[in-house]
Formats: C-alpha cells, structure tokens, sequence
C-alpha cells in the first residue's frame, strides 16, 4: 500500500487512454505541481513541529503540547497567525526585489522536489544528469537569501546576506565534491541508477572509509548550505538580530521558515539517496530470510525513514553546538574539508579503478 | 550624552572609509536588557564600541536619599536583580556598622548561606544566557534547572524569586523555613551530579573554546587601571575577592579558594565562575549543617538613624565589588548614598577588549563580563 509503486504507471496508462498525449502530460503536469506544493506545505508543517519536539526533549521541556493530540496542530496554528499578519515592506526598502526574494528561495526548494525518488518507480523527474542538476539549483537559493538582505535596506540584513553568500559558495564545493565521490563509484548521475547499484548494499557500506569520510563531509557542508547551527551565521541570532530575514514579516518570513525546512529535507533526502540507498531495503550479504523479510517493508517507509534520521542528525547538530565564528566557518572549508574532499576524490577514483569496492 | 537626534544621525549614514556603523541595542538579543552599543565597523572587524547608557535609569540613589534606613535596602534588590541577597547585605552591614547593631551568629550563617545560593544561581543564569550569545540553546536550559530549585529554596525562605528583601538591619526579616536545610542539601546533591554535563556541552566543547579562548583579553594592568572587580578581574589573575582581602560575616570562618585564572581571555573569565559555583558549594557545604540555635534578629531601636559622618561598606557581589557611600547628617534617612557598582567599570572594558575582533567575538566578550544593565543604568 505504501510501495507506491505502480500508481504512476496506472495514472498515466488511465490518462493516455482518456486524453491524447499533449493533453495527459499536461494534466500530469498540473497533477505534480499541485502534488509539490502540497508536499511542500506538509513537510515544512512536519518538519517544523519535529524540529520543536526534538529541541524539547534534548532540552529537558516538553515542547508544543496544547494544540491538539500532543500539539500536532501547533505549526498550523502558526501558520494560520503568521497568514493573517501584517507583512511589513520597511520604508525605503527596494520592493519588487523584497517581496521576490521569498519566492526565489523557495522555488528552488520546489524545484529540487523533481528529481529525488521518493519511492520505488516513484520520481517526479528522472533526469539523466540528476546529481548536476540538483547542486546547480541548490546553489540559486543563494541569490535569494543576498536579494533579501540588499532588498530589506537594513544593516543587520546585509551583514547577513554578505555571510551568507561566502558561506554558501565556500561549502558548495565540500558538498559537491562529497556527491561526486559517490558518482564516481556509480559511473552515473542518473539518481535512480545511484540508487538502482546500492541493490546489494548501501555506499556507505560497500564504498569503504571513503565513502564514509564522504558522507561525514556532505552532512557537515550541508549542515553549512542550509544555514542551519553551528553554521547559523546567516540568521546568527545574538548578533545580527535575525540576519537576513530581519525586516520579514507574516507570510514573506513563513515561505524563509517554509525553505529553509524544505531544504533540510532534499538535502537529506540525497544525502539517503546517495549513501544509504534511498528506496532499497536493507540487504546484508547471503541472509536470504532477512533479506526476504526487509523487502517486505514498502520502499517509501525506507526512504523517509532513512531521510528522517539524517533530518534528526541535523537538528540534533543545532540544539548541542555553539555557532562558528566567520573566519572559523571559512578556515574550517578551504583549510580542512575542501583539502581532504579533494584526496577523499582522489582515493575513491583509485577505489573505483582498480574494483575494490563491493 | 547624546540627544536623540544626534544618535539617529550619526548612525543613519556611512562613516568614513566605508565604515559601517550599527546600533546593537536597546532592543537587541545579546544586550540582555536595554544597553546601546553604537558599533563601528569594518567589514566584520569592529573598529570601536561606543556604549549609551540611560535607557533604564531610575535614579535609584536619589530615592534613596528619601527614604530611611530600614526602607532604602529594599530599593537596592532591583539594582543587580542578579546578586539582590547581596546588594541587600551589603547595605545592612552599612548601617549595622554605622549604628554598632550587634547581628546574631544565626542570622550571619544564613546570610551567608544565601549569599551563596544567590551567587550560584547568578552564575547559572550567566552561563546560559553566555552559552546563548554563542548560539547554543541548550545549556541555557540546563542551567536553569538548577536555577530553578535555588529560585525554589527563595521563595520558601523570603517568599520572592528574584528580588529577595530578606535582611533587615541588625539580622533577618524572618525565621528559615523548616525544610530549608533538607532542600538545599538536596539542591547541592544534584548541582555536583550536574556539573558534569556543563562540562560535556559546554567547557570542553572544540567550537565553545575555539570561540571564547584568546578573544577579548584583559591583562591584568588593564583590569585594574579600568577598576574591573569580580571574575572579571580574577580572570586576569588580579586578586580582588571581598570575602578574602577584607572578610565579613563569616566568611574569615570558612574554607575557600579564590579562584584565579592568569589567560584574561573570554575562556578563563569562563572558567573563573565555573570554578566559582564549585568554591560557593564548598562554602555552603561547610555551613549548612552549623547553622546555630538562637534570634535571626538582633535588637535595633524603632528608627534607625546613622550618626553624623560618611560610611563605606564593600561586598562581594557575583559580578564583582559592590561599594555602598553614606554621607550621613544625623537624621532619619542618608543625606547622599552613592552605590559603587562592578558592572559599570566592567562595561567600560568593553571597548577596549573588543575592538580588533569580529562581530562573533564582541558577543563573547560582552558574554563573559555579566553585564546585568540595570545595575550600571541604576
């Protein structure tokens, strides 16, 4: 039931069968674009109620628990105040770039929606060059976040956006690079062969300590490229107020908060793909029974499962560390992870060479 | 002093060189109260800090001045709402010397058994808000939860949390509560089972110390020169404690440390109170169970009138030395009352161990001098 595995198929033979061809690609189309922004609402309401209860429970509190069943409906109540407030454009502000800055940022999130395979068989988009696409249209959401912090004519905001943008730009390379550790060994960029090789068992496993190494420096530049704590500098609260998003009020703040949670999910969520073999079950070596017995789990409770622990491992990071200083942020990426993204390359390549992986 | 007008021009625009000035404050989430920063900078680099100050002047010592001695202590608890025990004690003892008030032993253990409480929970409060301007959230919470069964043993013993008003010249306001020295046994017992995760998250957290260690140092000249008392101080390895260089109540009975630390850098001003909180432990430790039987008050006329002449009395608050001046005329009520206050020379450090460093290292630095604005603003 939860496989999702042949409504695709059925949607498309069932809309072939109705309407001639042009006409059933585009309602498919309206189909996902309705389905993404729903997505879209749900994993920002999910994810920011996640977020309240994890830093509850680490932070000995109980978190929201007033609005409904253990205050499930807290971020919908948020969401409803933050709809009916005010949203102020501050005098002197540029407003055509000010009230554009939100939507850049999140139709990047939405657009990085296409090509994750959520469930087996089950993709938006599955492009041939996947990886690429997705870094290439993560690293726009950066002009959104300098549009806002130039737009707002704040101080706070610019010194905000300025750091935001080095430090966007600095970590994209450590990400990249840990992806490509991974497409190195695949020989595709295509995300459902990534995903299609990991058959008999997961990168993380079969590649080694490389792909281990990966895999730590992809959640650390993440962690950096969705300004979440200890990379926080953007929003940096005790010292730049709220960074960039400082002069942002109601909706325009709520479609940052909405981004911001949305990103932590897609990079999660090729995070899982790429390491822990997104949809694929568990399989260790020759225990058929197991084996046997993991496949009956339906894919898509693999991939959010999977996706969901690095979501925790994330927020996990922000509710223990202190945030970094500027120069500590950028030291940390050229002096230590870009160097030893760039040997951890240079050793998968001798790896994938020579056959050594699994 | 700046008029308002002047404020919102000389910040509204460019200064030279392309300098960026900014107004950290009064609202602002790291200046814990209403303190206004007028920053200057370069890029990320701060080129000076100009702090404002008036914003929660109440003009505490002018109303001091029209109210008796029995009346004006209480005025003191909303000076450093932090330390109010101690604010209070020191205006006690004042007038107790002035006037010859013999104090019962009973009253002198349990003030300075409070003395400690209200220190620890200061540092408490201090180590999470310090923790917070870091961007870690979590310490703060944990902090509190030992804040919170000192704020308990408060309110069984004074009936307030925060601003205490518990002493009277010449002893206490009233008898302890029944199960004070259980709770704060109990208090004790679960601050050194705790002590620990402080370590783990805080102290020997890579990022915390790459933060505050070698940012903003104070060296021990500095200090002095700009009369920083308190941890502050001590950070820098100058020797100021109250309780040791000129000892009251019973503190020449107990067995403490002073703690100095030598690096004068946000790390050991850190470290410092850490410490401070263990030593306040050990005071307590060694008097809650020889609390003597007898009067929590001595005997004191109805109205209290301090002799012709001036009088100074200096403890040892969490922040530092705070000094009491009374200039008396002989009536009911001081003539002139002047309160010395450690966090007004602390603050005016501030520009001079922050410049030079980034924006990230200006909140370590304010973090570490436990700057409470009502006691500067007074």
């Amino acid at each position: 039931m939860f496989s999702l595995e042949g409504i695709t198929t059925n949607v498309q033979d069932w809309l072939l069968m109705k309407f001639n061809p042009t006409m059933a690609l585009t309602i498919e189309c309206v189909i996902v674009i309705l389905l993404s922004i729903s997505l879209f609402a749900l994993l920002g309401l999910v994810l920011v109620l996640m977020e309240r209860k994890v830093a509850a429970h680490i932070q000995i509190r109980l978190g929201p628990n007033r609005v409904g069943p253990g205050g499930m409906f807290q971020t919908v109540a948020d969401t409803l105040k933050l709809i009916m407030k005010e949203g102020l454009v501050p005098d002197k502000a540029d407003k055509f770039l000010f009230n554009l800055a939100p939507f850049v940022v999140m139709m990047v999130g939405m657009l990085l929606l296409a090509p994750i395979a959520f469930a087996k068989n089950f993709q938006i988009w599955d492009i041939n060059i996947g990886v690429l696409y997705i870094s290439s249209v993560s690293s726009l959401s950066v002009i959104g976040i300098l549009m806002a912090g130039w737009a707002s004519n704040n101080k706070y905001s610019l010194l905000g956006a300025m750091r935001s943008g080095a430090q966007i730009v600095s970590y994209e390379l450590s990400a990249g690079f840990a992806v490509l550790t991974i497409v190195v060994l695949t020989g595709s960029l295509q995300l459902s062969e990534i995903v299609n090789a990991q058959q008999n068992g997961w990168w993380i496993f079969k590649g080694h300590i490389p792909a281990v190494i990966a895999f730590v420096l992809y959640i650390i530049a993440v962690t950096a490229e969705t300004n979440r704590a200890p990379f926080d500098l953007a929003e940096a609260e005790s010292e730049l107020t709220a960074g960039f998003h400082t002069e942002y009020s109601g909706m325009r703040f709520a479609l940052f908060f909405l981004a911001e949670y949305i990103n932590i999910f897609i990079v999660c969520a090729i995070g899982a793909t790429l390491f822990f073999g997104g949809w694929m079950p568990l399989h260790i070596g020759n225990w058929e029974a197991f084996n046997h017995i993991m496949d009956y789990i339906p894919s898509s409770v693999w991939f959010m499962g999977k996706t969901f622990f690095l979501i925790f491992l994330i927020m996990w990071f922000r509710w223990t560390f202190p945030r970094l200083r500027v120069d500590q942020l950028l030291n940390l990426e050229w002096k230590y992870l870009l160097p030893i993204s760039l040997f951890n390359l240079l050793l998968v390549a001798v790896i994938a060479i020579l056959g050594w992986h699994f | 002093m700046y008029n308002q007008t002047e404020i919102i021009k000389d910040t509204s625009e460019l200064g030279a060189d392309g300098e960026l000035v900014i107004n950290m404050g009064p609202q602002h989430p790291a200046t814990h109260g209403v303190l206004h920063l007028v920053v200057t900078l370069n890029g990320e680099t701060i080129k000076k800090i100009e702090p404002h100050l008036g914003y929660i002047h109440r003009s505490i010592e002018k109303m001091c001045e029209s109210l008796t001695y029995r009346q004006f202590i209480y005025v003191t608890s909303r000076m450093d709402y932090l330390s109010s025990h101690i604010n209070n004690l020191g205006c006690a003892l004042l007038i107790e010397k002035g006037m010859q008030i013999e104090v019962p032993d009973r009253a002198k253990y349990i003030r300075v058994i409070l003395s400690e409480l209200t220190r620890i929970a200061s540092h408490e409060l201090w180590l999470g808000a310090m923790a917070m301007d870091l961007g870690a959230f979590t310490p703060f919470f944990y902090a509190f939860r030992e804040r919170e069964m000192i704020t308990d043993i408060m309110e069984d013993t004074c009936g307030a949390r925060l601003t205490m008003n518990y002493i009277v010249p010449g002893g206490l306001m009233y008898d302890l509560h029944p199960d004070f020295q259980k709770k704060v046994k109990a208090f004790i017992t679960q601050f050194k089972s705790k002590v620990t995760e402080y370590e783990d998250l805080v102290t020997n957290n890579i990022i915390f110390q790459s933060r505050t260690k070698g940012v903003g140092i104070l060296s021990a000249e500095d200090a002095i020169s700009y009369g920083c008392t308190g941890p502050v101080a001590r950070a820098s390895g100058v020797s100021c404690d109250i309780r040791k260089i000129y000892p009251y109540e019973v503190y020449d009975k107990v067995e403490f440390d002073e703690v100095l630390e030598t690096a004068g850098d946000s790390f050991a001003r850190y470290m410092v109170r850490v410490k401070e909180m263990n030593q306040s432990i050990r005071i307590i430790e060694q008097l809650i169970d020889n609390i003597p039987e007898g009067d929590f008050v001595g005997k004191t006329k109805n109205v209290l009138k301090l002799p012709k002449g001036e009088f100074y009395t200096r403890v040892e608050t969490a922040r530092g030395e705070f000094g009491v001046y009374i200039v008396s005329e002989g009536g009911t009520t001081p003539h002139r009352i002047k309160f010395r206050s450690p966090g007004f020379s602390n603050l005016s450090v501030l520009n001079h161990i922050a410049v030079g460093g980034m924006i990230g290292d200006l909140m370590a630095s304010m973090g570490t001098l436990d700057l409470v604005i009502p006691d500067i603003d007074r």
